[in-house]
């Protein structure tokens, strides 16, 4: 079992190590500062683009929503127009809050069963999996964003103002970013959970430590350069100002530790398309969350429906006419 | 019974610790006796024409499978994966963090890990992974490749623990409820089954009842004249305890409305109660407002074992529905109490067998009531209708005859999660009878716990299954009759009418299982009726025994 994660963490491990001394000892920058990032955004674009049109070609033959509350009926019935939207309003509301707010995984609950004189079955809410993938996935992108001023010159007042807002703490200095620490804790959290909840420990592959363990190598690498070790951010920026206006330039003296990160980042990227972490696309296209439960209402069309053989009536009753006569049953073909 | 796994012995094996070795490796399944259902009869193959229709034993080593199978199965795959995006995305966005793993009943029952949905699906999507993703295939060419990735390749075990795997999952979709990102076991099990009846392994009470209800109209097989002895049996038993004979009519063509429900109904107590219910209101609308309702033999099932086979078997057998509302020239259909026959009908039979532009847009002619959200499939629910009907006052009822009942109302899965029917039983309920309490709210609507034996697992040879199944369910009745003394345990749903007497008998003995249509027949007030003694289980009413007790004092 120990496999499991032990593997995905020492390949994170090794892959920063090559950054790492590929750099420091070799001096490859041109590779780890341009080149690797260079695939691994064509990585991520074409990977993306190419998982999410083979979903798209799949047909919808079936308008099968699951429906979370009361239907649309009768006039004097309240619907429940989010968990069973039968407009596209409410399908789109009902989107929002999943992608957004993770509705469903506020759902959750945790079952327990108790063997004693009442043998009973208790569900007890859980929010945990709830506020741990919520922290995880807003504090990356504010991360994300944040990590925008490397990218733009110069720096847009609304970076600077989501900046001033994630340091609002103002601890440390160069004031701490809490978008930093939440991801850090979330990440862990996610990770021990993995690797203590016994259920989701059964279920997990390697597959799903890997990303945990990149991301928690990317966090560390970048608090470590930004608190620790202070690298030398002019020439960090010169380096990616330079990638994004396609005039890629080496700058001297930015240390191994940022071509470690940046390395990791681009391994992260690069593994996004053909990974679970394409969830973050297929959560648009799920049928049974962005569909309307209209289906009584307004006919749906497979493209593939075809002709099937049945038994018609008049087989039927040719099966059965005499019994059916003598039952008293009306027949359309008397003998 | 006395063979059977004793509830104390079923209890103790419940265990939510999975074990420590990893689910892959564990690969040879055990098929274990009471919970697998046996194999499909070759003849009821052979009536649809279904592939390598021959006997076979799920507990032999050899299960005689064409040679390529692998070849098949894969073909499968990969026609299923460009026809239902469902299948596609769910195969690849699943990111296990096991929100889902104990939302399962059979995981709640038997403490089986593979019950987990997450894992359910995992049994396919591993042999996805291997076959169809091109990541995975490119790491599973390095050593440990495959461990890392999840994949594994096809093999005769893998096989056997699909099929008693996906024949363990009654396609509830409460696991869906709980999903992030809505990923549908029940789908995959579905997707399972199709694949697995490209190699003839159907299990026989599915089969068989898809092969009965192609040839003669219903899963049990009644042939018509039969179908018409067993109306005309309860048309007899509603006039000796009503007076009044109701006077169905079947197979009648020009009526306004053609009514199917599931054939359990009419074969099968408590089932037979609740049809009789639907009876005497057919009844009551003719002599008071002028409203012919027929009955069909051909379309004498409203369920669907085909939905449990595959989408095309589904639509060979729903495809009745429409064809003999046609031939009978009625305006619009009405559809009985049934759970998964809704989920046809709701998500399925207009985009199979429609558009049913030969029908009116459904309008209850007695209060003018427009269903606008059936106006395309043309059918509506029964609940739909008499809530209707109920709300503008157009029933009569006493429903002092319902005294004797402290009801609990279980949501059926397909009603409630692949529909949304909650609220018209309810206020059915709250109309017919006095005391009615529900059960924990994380039991009950869209997060209602199945009966345990749905999607054709209702069979005798599976009984340690259908019993842990359906514990959660039975657990939260039990809830509410000690705490509330509930001794009747509502339902709209034929599976479930055949199913809970059993499970209840196991868990909470002192329940009783009825349909709501059977409190509708209890309370309503027939033209011409003589003063009721019993109610139509032949059971005396509130108040008359004690009567009669005193009379002999
Ligand atoms: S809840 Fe959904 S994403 Fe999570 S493990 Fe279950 S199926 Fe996978
Ligand atoms: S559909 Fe129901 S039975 Fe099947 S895995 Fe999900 S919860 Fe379990």
């Amino acid at each position: 079992m120990n496999q499991k994660y032990l593997v995905p963490l020492a390949v994170v491990f090794l892959l920063f190590l090559v950054a790492y001394t590929g750099v420091e000892g070799a001096g490859l920058q041109g590779f780890f500062g341009i080149f690797v990032p260079y695939a691994a955004v064509v990585a991520f674009f074409g990977g993306f683009f190419y998982r999410v049109t083979k979903w798209a070609r799949s047909a919808v033959p079936f308008r099968i929503p699951t429906t979370c509350g009361q239907q649309k009926s009768l006039p004097w019935i309240k619907q429940n127009c989010i968990d069973n939207p039968n407009t596209g309003t409410g399908v789109f509301l009902r989107m929002v809050l999943e992608i957004f707010l993770f509705r469903s995984l506020f759902r959750n609950t945790k079952a327990a069963f108790n063997r004693s004189e009442k043998n009973e079955l208790t569900y007890s809410w859980e929010i945990f999996l709830w506020v741990g993938a919520l922290a995880f996935h807003y504090a990356f992108l504010t991360v994300i964003i944040r990590h925008l001023r490397f990218f733009i010159e110069p720096v847009p007042g609304w970076i600077k103002f989501l900046e001033y807002l994630d340091g609002i703490a103002q601890v440390g200095l160069p004031g701490l970013f809490l978008s930093g620490v939440v991801l850090l804790a979330a990440v862990l959290f996610l990770l021990a959970r993995r690797i203590y909840d016994n259920k989701v420990s059964h279920i997990s592959l390697a597959a799903d430590y890997f990303p945990l363990f990149l991301i928690i190598g990317i966090t560390i690498s970048g608090i470590s350069m930004r608190y620790f070790t202070k690298v030398d951010i002019m020439g960090i920026k010169e380096l990616t100002m330079g990638l994004v206006t396609f005039n890629p330039v080496i700058p001297e003296g930015i240390s191994g530790l940022f071509y470690g990160h940046v390395f990791l980042v681009s391994i992260l990227f690069a593994y996004f398309p053909m990974s679970k972490l394409m969830h973050m696309a297929g959560i648009f296209l799920s049928p049974t969350r962005n569909m309307a439960n209209n289906n009584r209402a307004v006919r749906h069309i497979n493209p593939w429906n075809y002709d099937v053989k049945v038994h018609t009536y008049e087989e039927y009753e040719d099966d059965f006419r005499e019994k059916m006569i003598e039952a008293g049953l009306p027949v359309d073909k008397k003998e | 019974m006395s063979d059977e796994i004793k509830p104390d012995a079923l209890l103790d094996k419940i265990d939510y610790k999975t074990p420590t070795t990893d689910w892959m490796s564990t690969s040879s399944v055990q098929i274990r006796p009471g919970m697998y259902c046996y194999s499909a009869n070759p003849k009821s193959l052979d009536t649809l024409d279904m592939p390598y229709s021959r006997k076979w034993n799920p507990l032999e080593e050899d299960w005689k499978l064409p040679e390529n199978w692998q070849e098949i199965i894969h073909e499968g795959l990969k026609t299923r994966l460009e026809r239902f995006r469902t299948f596609r995305v769910f195969m690849d966005i699943c990111v296990r963090c096991g929100a889902c793993a104990d939302k399962c009943h059979f995981f709640l029952g038997t403490g089986d890990p593979k019950n987990m949905p997450v894992l359910r699906a995992e049994l396919l999507r591993s042999v996805y992974r291997n076959d169809f993703s091109t990541a995975a295939k490119i790491l599973n060419k390095f050593p440990g490749g495959k461990s890392f990735s999840g994949s594994r390749s096809m093999t005769l075990d893998v096989l056997k623990e699909w099929w008693y795997y996906f024949f363990q999952c009654t396609e509830c979709r409460r696991c869906s409820v709980f999903c992030p990102y809505g990923i549908d076991t029940a789908e995959i099990t579905i997707m399972g089954r199709e694949l697995l009846n490209l190699l003839g392994l159907n299990i026989d009470w599915i089969a068989t009842p898809v092969s009965n209800c192609f040839q003669t109209g219903n899963h049990l097989g009644i042939q018509p004249h039969a179908f018409k002895d067993m109306i005309d049996f309860f048309t007899e038993d509603i006039e000796e305890i009503t007076g009044v004979d109701v006077d169905p009519q079947i197979n009648k063509k020009g009526a306004d409305i053609l009514f199917i429900t599931p054939s359990g109904d009419v074969f099968a107590d408590p089932g037979t109660y609740t049809c009789q219910g639907y009876m005497i209101l057919f009844k009551y609308l003719k002599d008071k407002y002028d409203l012919n309702v027929t009955w069909s033999t051909y379309a004498s099932e409203g369920g669907n074992f085909g939905f449990f086979t595959s989408h095309e078997t589904m639509k060979r057998l729903n495809a009745k529905m429409y064809a003999e509302a046609k031939r009978l020239g009625v305006k619009w259909i009405l559809g009985g109490e049934c759970g998964h026959m809704w989920r046809v009908i709701n998500q399925y039979m207009d985009t199979m067998n429609g558009p049913a532009d030969f029908l009116e847009e459904p309008v209850n002619p007695i209060t003018g009531t427009k269903f606008e959200n059936a106006k395309s499939t043309k059918m509506v629910h029964i609940c739909e209708f008499t809530a209707d009907l109920i709300k503008h006052d157009k029933l009569e009822m006493d429903i002092s005859r319902n005294d004797n009942l402290v009801l609990t109302y279980h949501d059926s899965c397909n009603p409630a999660r692949g529909m949304g029917l909650l609220d018209e039983p309810r206020y059915i309920i709250n109309k017919t009878c006095k005391e009615f309490y529900e059960m924990p709210e994380n039991t009950i609507r869209e997060k209602t716990f199945c009966c345990g034996s749905g999607a054709g697992l209702n069979a005798g040879e599976n009984i340690e299954l259908r019993m842990a199944g359906g514990l959660p369910r039975a657990n939260a009745v039990k809830y509410v009759h000690e705490k509330f003394g509930v001794n009747s345990l509502c339902c709209i749903c034929a599976i479930d009418r055949a199913a809970f007497p059993a499970l209840m008998e196991y868990w909470v003995p002192e329940v009783d299982v009825i349909g709501i249509h059977e409190l509708v027949g209890n309370a309503l007030i027939l033209e011409g009726e003589h003063k009721r003694e019993t109610d139509l289980r032949m059971e005396p009413l509130p108040g008359v025994e004690q009567t009669k007790e005193e009379d002999d004092e």
